[in-house]
């Protein structure tokens, strides 16, 4: 892609400590509000069913609530868009149960704990809660999980010509898992993006392909310090630099090998 | 074209809104791929026990606690040591996929594909289920008494995913994207998807796709707690089957343009759709399969007359056969010919799309369609498509289906090289 992929942003969806929604957060990514930076309460996602929603786990309510918010923004109906799920661990609490019922007493597995486990459990969930027939998919790459979900999600967005939903999110690390994750917030985002010629959004995103190099870093402070308490939230000055509504331009991990250069055409 | 068997139970969903009518791809060769798995490390030796039926089954002696059913457990594993600069990835897992890029040749292989294209040019995206996660469990078996990881468990890379890719990424020295795809049973099949994508759209001019899966804990326990889990092997299709018998493996494939390759079998198509029914049960019509069994035919350009064989899904789960025979029966002509060669391999789970894409090719090669081991009385749902003995037969076309949790589903098209 000598050019680069060219991505109209339909809809936008965030949830994190002190950022409860994207209108409610423009101010603080553009640095002129404070941000409440304590762990926020449990989201609860419109689009999932309350019965869902008691026992979902947290990895579950984060995505769906970004996913929600950016859907609606969009005007797009869940249902009819491919789902790119990047998250780097999947849900921390539900492995750390897992793996600590397993040491004491396997066979007291519990069954929805199990296929609550698979890293496409999210996506699970939000393809049933809306009636999603589309392909969906769950990707990680290790702390560059939000580039390379992004990539992925521009690539099918171009290769269907048609919109798709990408969310981004990670769950708080517990147990013995927080030495090697050590997660201490919950954080996602979400973006509904398409290929301009399907879409009326002026927002743009211009991706490139790059040999790795230091990602960009965020312009508060308060995000900066966000974005390495949760891989997922290495989204977060691309995020900023939407909200600033100006032509801005930065790089984001794709991988450990790979970074993507990002301009951003409001 | 129409679609046999797709018209009734696609009324209601617009076809725009599942997905655009896909485009027919242009194909991409399969150059080189290779499988170490229950049956046999090897494609030679995999093609010799698909002819002769042997299964690579066996009692369970692996799980901490015993529990009774049978695993497809790779006996060379035990000897496997990762390179000593690697040894920080040490793990089951990871010596899997060693030993699996040992097999056929595989390393040198990508390694002259990254040397010939530059590593910036070579994506590396590969699929499983729960990675290292067998690391994980025994570092919860061994924590300190302040609940902490303690050596040899503290490397963060051994908890995560991403374990797999970073690991042969470092192996192989690949600069392209790289990425872990983890939709459970369908992880490995679906890698081919992703990789065609970025190849055919300019991100990477070669792709080193496949999938690794060992066992674990928390898939025989997990299993078992949800009541798949046979006491005997598996029998796919049969009417008396009880469940999976839960294998491990690890396969490597390596796509390019066809010009690359000329004479090699070719990837002509892949579908993708999901079920929005239930997380581990799947759509009672198979709606899901049949949306990626169709745009599988659709990028391929065929019809369903012109498949010849079909790996199927096949977990002997006794939902899962059911649903997924009927979709075959409702589908495909009674000419062709399909199977599931879990069998032999048992279910590899994340592992599965690569061992039967590999399957697949093989039948593909050396013109034979692999039976349906230990289905000996086929469940009355099958059409007459399910092959449950070996047949000689020159195949041209095969599908490869792979089912995952979630409702993930993906399917596969491949198409014979010239060079068989």
């Amino acid at each position: 892609m000598s050019g680069g992929i060219e991505i109209a942003v339909e809809g936008i969806g965030i949830w994190g400590p002190g950022l409860t929604g994207w209108s409610a957060s423009r101010d603080a990514l553009r640095g002129t509000a404070e941000v409440d930076d304590t762990p926020t309460a449990k989201p609860a996602p419109p689009l999932l069913p309350v019965a869902e929603r008691r026992r979902a786990p947290d990895t579950v309510l984060f995505a769906a609530q970004a996913a929600a918010e950016a859907c609606a923004m969009s005007g797009r109906d869940p249902a009819s868009l491919p789902c790119i799920f990047a998250s780097m661990q999947g849900d921390v609490a539900i492995t750390d149960t897992m793996c600590a019922t397993l040491a004491q007493a396997p066979l007291e597995l519990s069954p929805i704990k199990f296929h609550n486990s698979v890293h496409n459990a999210a996506v699970g969930y939000w393809t049933i809660a809306t009636g999603c027939h589309a392909a969906s998919t769950a990707v990680s790459a290790w702390t560059d999980s939000a580039g390379a979900g992004l990539l992925e999600a521009a690539v099918q967005a171009l290769d269907g010509d048609c919109a798709v939903l990408l969310v981004i999110y990670d769950s708080m690390s517990v147990g013995p898992l927080r030495g090697p994750v050590p997660h201490d917030i919950g954080f996602a985002s979400a973006f509904v993006l398409a290929p301009p010629a399907r879409s009326k959004a002026t927002l743009q995103l211009r991706l490139q392909t790059a040999p790795a190099q230091a990602a960009t870093t965020a312009r508060n402070a308060w995000a900066q310090a966000m974005l390495q308490r949760n891989a997922s939230a290495r989204v977060l000055p691309l995020l900023e630099a939407i909200a600033m509504d100006a032509p801005g331009e930065l790089r984001i991990g794709a991988g450990s090998q790979q970074s993507l250069i990002l301009q951003v055409r409001p | 074209m129409p679609l046999r068997g797709t018209g009734s139970i696609l009324a209601g969903i617009p076809f725009a809104q599942v997905n655009r009518v896909p485009q027919v791809l242009p194909p991409l060769a399969v150059s080189h791929f290779t499988v170490a798995c229950a049956a046999a490390c090897g494609i030679d030796a995999l093609t010799n026990a698909l002819q002769t039926g042997s299964s690579g089954l066996r009692p369970n002696d692996f799980s901490s606690t015993a529990l009774e059913c049978w695993i497809g457990r790779v006996n060379a594993i035990d000897n496997v040591r990762v390179p000593d600069e690697l040894t920080s990835w040490d793990c089951r897992n990871n010596r899997l996929a060693w030993l699996g890029l040992q097999q056929d040749g595989f390393l040198d292989a990508a390694r002259a594909l990254v040397a010939r294209h530059g590593a910036d040019r070579v994506a590396l995206i590969l699929g499983t289920s729960t990675a290292s996660i067998g690391a994980t469990e025994e570092a919860y078996r061994s924590v300190d008494a302040q609940g902490q990881f303690t050596a040899p468990y503290i490397a963060p890379m051994l908890h995560t995913p991403h374990s797999l890719v970073a690991f042969v990424q470092h192996v192989l020295g690949v600069q392209g994207p790289a990425c872990t795809v983890a939709t459970a049973c369908s992880s490995s099949a679906k890698v081919f998807a992703q990789a065609e994508r970025l190849i055919r759209h300019g991100l990477a001019d070669a792709a080193i796709v496949g999938g690794v899966d060992t066992l674990c804990d928390s898939v025989l326990f997990g299993f078992n707690a949800l009541q798949l889990v046979s006491p005997e092997p598996c029998r796919p299709f049969d009417a008396r089957r009880r469940g999976i018998s839960i294998g491990e493996a690890a396969g490597f494939a390596i796509l390019q343009r066809a010009s690359e390759a000329p004479r090699a079998p070719q990837l002509i198509g892949w579908g993708e759709s999901s079920d929005a029914h239930h997380m581990s049960t799947p759509h009672p019509e198979g709606l899901g399969a049949r949306l990626s069994i169709a745009a599988a035919m659709q990028r391929a350009g065929i019809d369903a007359g012109d498949v010849d064989y079909i790996n199927l899904h096949g977990t002997a789960t006794p939902k899962n056969d059911e649903v997924e025979a009927g979709v075959i029966a409702s589908m495909f002509p009674a000419g062709t010919r399909a199977s599931s060669s879990k069998g032999w391999t048992g279910h590899a789970l994340g592992a599965a799309g690569i061992v039967e894409a590999a399957v697949s090719l093989i039948a593909l090669q050396h013109g034979f369609v692999p039976g349906t081991l230990y289905c000996d009385e086929p469940d009355p749902v099958c059409g007459p498509q399910i092959a449950t003995r070996n047949e000689d037969r020159a195949l041209d076309v095969a599908l490869s289906n792979s089912f995952g949790f979630g409702g993930n589903n993906c399917t596969l098209a491949f198409r014979r090289g010239a060079g068989a």
